[in-house]
């Protein structure tokens, strides 16, 4: 469903991700890992069409992004990691013009936007502006924005933050139900927990190149760690702080 | 300055000296010597006229100083109004609304040094316009009446206070409106008060028609004249003082007390406005957290474009709703409305008020030359228009156009919507201006065709020229659409507009006049002529290509737009 063949970019002189392949399978639920600065969100938001890669190439679907971006992006849902609205529009008139961006509109579009709003707990601010909106409420205008077309792919980054504990838990359920019908999920997350309960495969990128992927048990194989977490083995493959490090911080 | 302030002020400094480097990395030179040309020019304009008019009034005896005190004394009054509006209006944002006041107001920085740093940054981001437009005022009068060497430090000495006194109040003003309404509401209010003020005080100004005082009829007598010149206009306004301490220095008698009432105003104000501050502004920054709480049921833009929007595909309707509902809802926005009445009323009424009317028959040539000219005039006054309504279209969707560019949204379907949303009002606008004063100038048929003509092809250019210099230059970080237009891109934009305007005027100057000269002759004008058909094609050429190319330089810069 997703596939990345030797996907780079270059800021300037600096290269944020470099060359990456990657497979993501239709029904696969595909967590992407790594410390903060590795590339993660640089690869979501080319996948998504926003960044430009310098080489490589972008599949959704079977239609190459760069060459049939229209096409490619019909069935993507986007979720981005800091949800800028417009902030003068109400819950209900942003959600009706992102469907008009994906051509729909009517009364099943009318009927979408109140079941969406209902399931996230936002009718009752379906008439308000986005600007009085909390972080949480606009997090989950904006997960409701990206199902409203129907997608076929979910690109989401950082999907749990400013989200309260009923509103990821609802998250997790809709990621876990939309990939067993035959959806694909690719999710980055620095929750660890979230990923490891979640995922079917994860890669863990560091310095924008994947230093491992698999399922747990792979991962596990792939850095020899028995039966270690995947902090564990995320802190092994990145390079986490030692106790003596903390310690020294604590005690000034 | 203790360590505190020193410590708050510090990453505004650094911020900016980044800045600077930023933009001499990214070939900034270009754009510092166009700004820096432009403001060169100005000055020396600016000089230039003062310089003349001060000139003779120095020759004038008695009269003379009186005058170039009167003037002096209006400059600074001006300046002093223009600084209050614009203080109550950045200290909002300093004060309440900037980024880094969640920080500051957690750590452990004193309210003295909190207070003194805004102040300070209140001053310089509201002032600074004002402070460069005073140099060639004062260049001047420098020159012409031999300050000397202490001259500029005498400016120093009396400007630095009257920067001071509008930061305070105006900062006072915002703290007290914050502390009544929710913040993010004051600054809708603020936004339409500022501009509603503005285009107020420009309306009278225009209104009391000031070129009647230049008429000698208009005084009974000299001694008359003389005693409206001594009286101060202002005694209590610290612009007065200011005036009398210039005016003092330079052609005498020279008063140490202007000063000094000048000095101690502006240190008791400061202090004054730092007990406010103490007293009010804890409640006022909690308030200004308060989300304004607003609900909307937004069918009114959809039913009433229905009929015209169903012809559209669903994205361009909605794209168009969508802007028409945001420009309508934001108060920084449609408050800009207000300035645009005024200036229309202003233009009409100069064209009303042109001494053509004053004699009994108006000559037919000067009534065709003005109604070609006004072409020119019509031209600016829509550019400048553009320039707020259609220049910052592109930069109000920044921050939202990760959502734009992940959508399978076409871009051109974009552009085209903010295209003719732009230009349908535009137009609109166009017509009724060279209509009205066409029937004002009593103009013949010809005239009236080849106006609206003219208008009609350079609105579309001037509508897609702002478009594309817009995505050209964006300004996506900014919070407040009516800062884009006074970016440099905007400044290219105008100036661009003006050459596309002196283009069309100069090529079509040639069938006008063969049109003049042919009824002034009572001859048959021959319309079927290379003469008078080339330049007419050439206008209608240069305004297609004013028009279809800056859109698409400004599609491929959105292509190309990262995120």
């Amino acid at each position: 469903m997703i596939r990345l063949e030797g996907l780079t970019k270059r800021f300037g002189t600096f290269t944020a991700v470099n060359g990456i392949d990657l497979h993501v399978p239709r029904g696969e639920l595909f967590g992407f890992l790594g410390p903060n600065g590795a590339g993660k969100t640089t690869t979501l938001r080319m996948i998504a069409g926003i960044l430009r890669p310098t080489a490589g190439r972008i599949t959704l679907g079977g239609v190459d992004l760069i060459r049939e971006p229209m096409k490619a992006k019909a069935i993507l849902g986007f979720i981005p990691d800091r949800p800028f609205i417009y902030e003068k529009l109400t819950g209900g008139e942003f959600l009706r013009f992102v469907a008009a961006l994906y051509g729909q509109d009517g009364d099943k579009i009318e009927k979408r936007i109140g079941e969406l709003l209902e399931v996230f707990e936002l009718t009752q601010w379906r008439d308000e502006l986005v600007e009085a909106y909390s972080h949480g409420m606009r997090q989950k205008l904006i997960i409701s924005s990206a199902l409203i077309h129907r997608p076929e792919l979910i690109v989401v980054d950082e999907p749990m933050v400013g989200l309260d504990p009923k509103g990821a838990r609802l998250l997790k359920d809709i990621f876990k139900e939309f990939a067993a019908r035959g959806g694909t999920i690719l999710m980055s997350t620095h929750t660890l927990e979230v990923a490891e309960a979640m995922c079917d495969r994860i890669a863990i990128i560091q310095n924008g190149a994947i230093a491992a992927r698999g399922t747990m048990a792979e991962l596990r194989q792939q850095t020899s760690s028995g039966n270690a977490s995947l902090e564990d083995l995320f802190l092994r493959l990145t390079g986490g702080s030692t106790a003596r490090e903390l310690a020294a911080i604590l005690d000034g | 300055m203790s360590l505190s302030l020193t410590t708050v002020l510090g990453p505004k400094w650094r911020t900016a000296r980044a800045r600077l480097r930023q933009d001499r990395a990214s070939g900034g030179r270009g754009k510092a010597v166009v700004l820096g040309t432009v403001g060169l020019v100005f000055w020396l304009v600016v000089f230039g006229v003062l310089y003349r008019v001060l000139a003779y009034f120095r020759g004038v005896e008695e009269i003379g100083p009186l005058l170039a005190g009167k003037l002096l004394g209006l400059a600074l009054l001006s300046f002093l109004s223009i600084l209050l509006l614009s203080n109550v209006v950045t200290a909002l944002s300093s004060f309440f609304l900037a980024k880094d006041l969640e920080l500051l107001v957690a750590a452990p920085v004193d309210w003295l040094d909190l207070y003194l740093a805004k102040l300070g940054e209140t001053m310089l981001h509201s002032s600074w316009m004002v402070a460069l437009m005073a140099v060639p005022i004062f260049a001047a009068y420098g020159i012409v009446y031999d300050g000397g060497w202490l001259f500029p430090l005498v400016v120093l000495a009396i400007f630095l206070p009257l920067l001071v006194v509008p930061a305070v109040i105006g900062s006072a003003t915002t703290l007290i409106l914050v502390n009544v309404f929710p913040a993010r509401r004051t600054r809708d209010l603020l936004s339409v008060i500022t501009i509603a003020a503005a285009g107020l005080l420009v309306l009278m100004f225009r209104l009391i028609r000031p070129e009647q005082l230049a008429r000698p009829e208009g005084f009974r007598n000299l001694l008359d004249f003389i005693t409206v010149l001594r009286a101060p206009t202002s005694p209590f306004l610290p612009s007065e003082w200011a005036t009398r301490t210039v005016m003092g220095y330079l052609v005498g008698p020279w008063d140490l007390l202007d000063l000094v009432l000048l000095w101690s105003t502006a240190g008791a104000f400061v202090v004054l406005g730092a007990v406010l501050h103490a007293q009010l502004y804890p409640t006022g920054f909690t308030k200004a957290q308060e989300g304004a709480e607003r609900f909307v049921r937004g069918w009114f833009w959809q039913t009433a474009l229905a009929p015209v929007s169903q012809f559209l595909t669903v994205a361009k309707r909605e794209f168009i709703v969508k802007d028409i509902k945001l420009f309508f809802r934001d108060a920084t926005q449609w408050s800009q409305l207000i300035l645009l009445a005024v200036l229309v009323v202003i233009y009409l009424f100069n064209i009303r008020a042109l001494p053509l009317f004053t004699g009994e028959q108006v000559p037919f040539f000067f009534v065709s030359l003005v109604s070609f000219l006004n072409l020119g005039l019509a031209g600016f006054v829509l550019a400048a228009i553009a320039a707020r309504f259609v220049f910052p279209a592109v930069s109000l969707e920044g921050r939202q156009m990760w959502l734009l560019r992940s959508s399978p949204l076409d871009l051109r379907a974009l552009l085209w919507s903010k295209y003719w949303t732009g230009t349908v009002p535009l137009l609109v606008l166009a017509l009724i201006i060279t209509v009205f004063t066409n029937v004002l100038l009593k103009a013949t048929p010809f005239m009236m065709a080849v106006s609206i003509g003219t208008i009609l092809l350079l609105t579309l250019a001037i509508a897609a020229l702002a478009l594309g210099f817009g995505a050209l230059y964006p300004q996506f970080d900014t919070e407040n659409a009516a800062q884009i237009p006074t970016s440099f891109g905007g400044l290219v934009f105008m100036m661009t507009t003006v050459a596309l305007l002196a283009v069309v005027i100069v090529l079509e100057a040639s069938p006008v006049y063969a049109y003049l000269q042919a009824t002034r002759n009572e001859e048959t004008l021959r319309i079927l002529t290379p003469q008078f058909l080339l330049p007419l094609a050439a206008v209608v050429v240069v305004c297609g290509i004013a028009t279809a190319l800056p859109l698409r330089i400004g599609l491929r810069r959105m292509e190309a737009f990262e995120f």
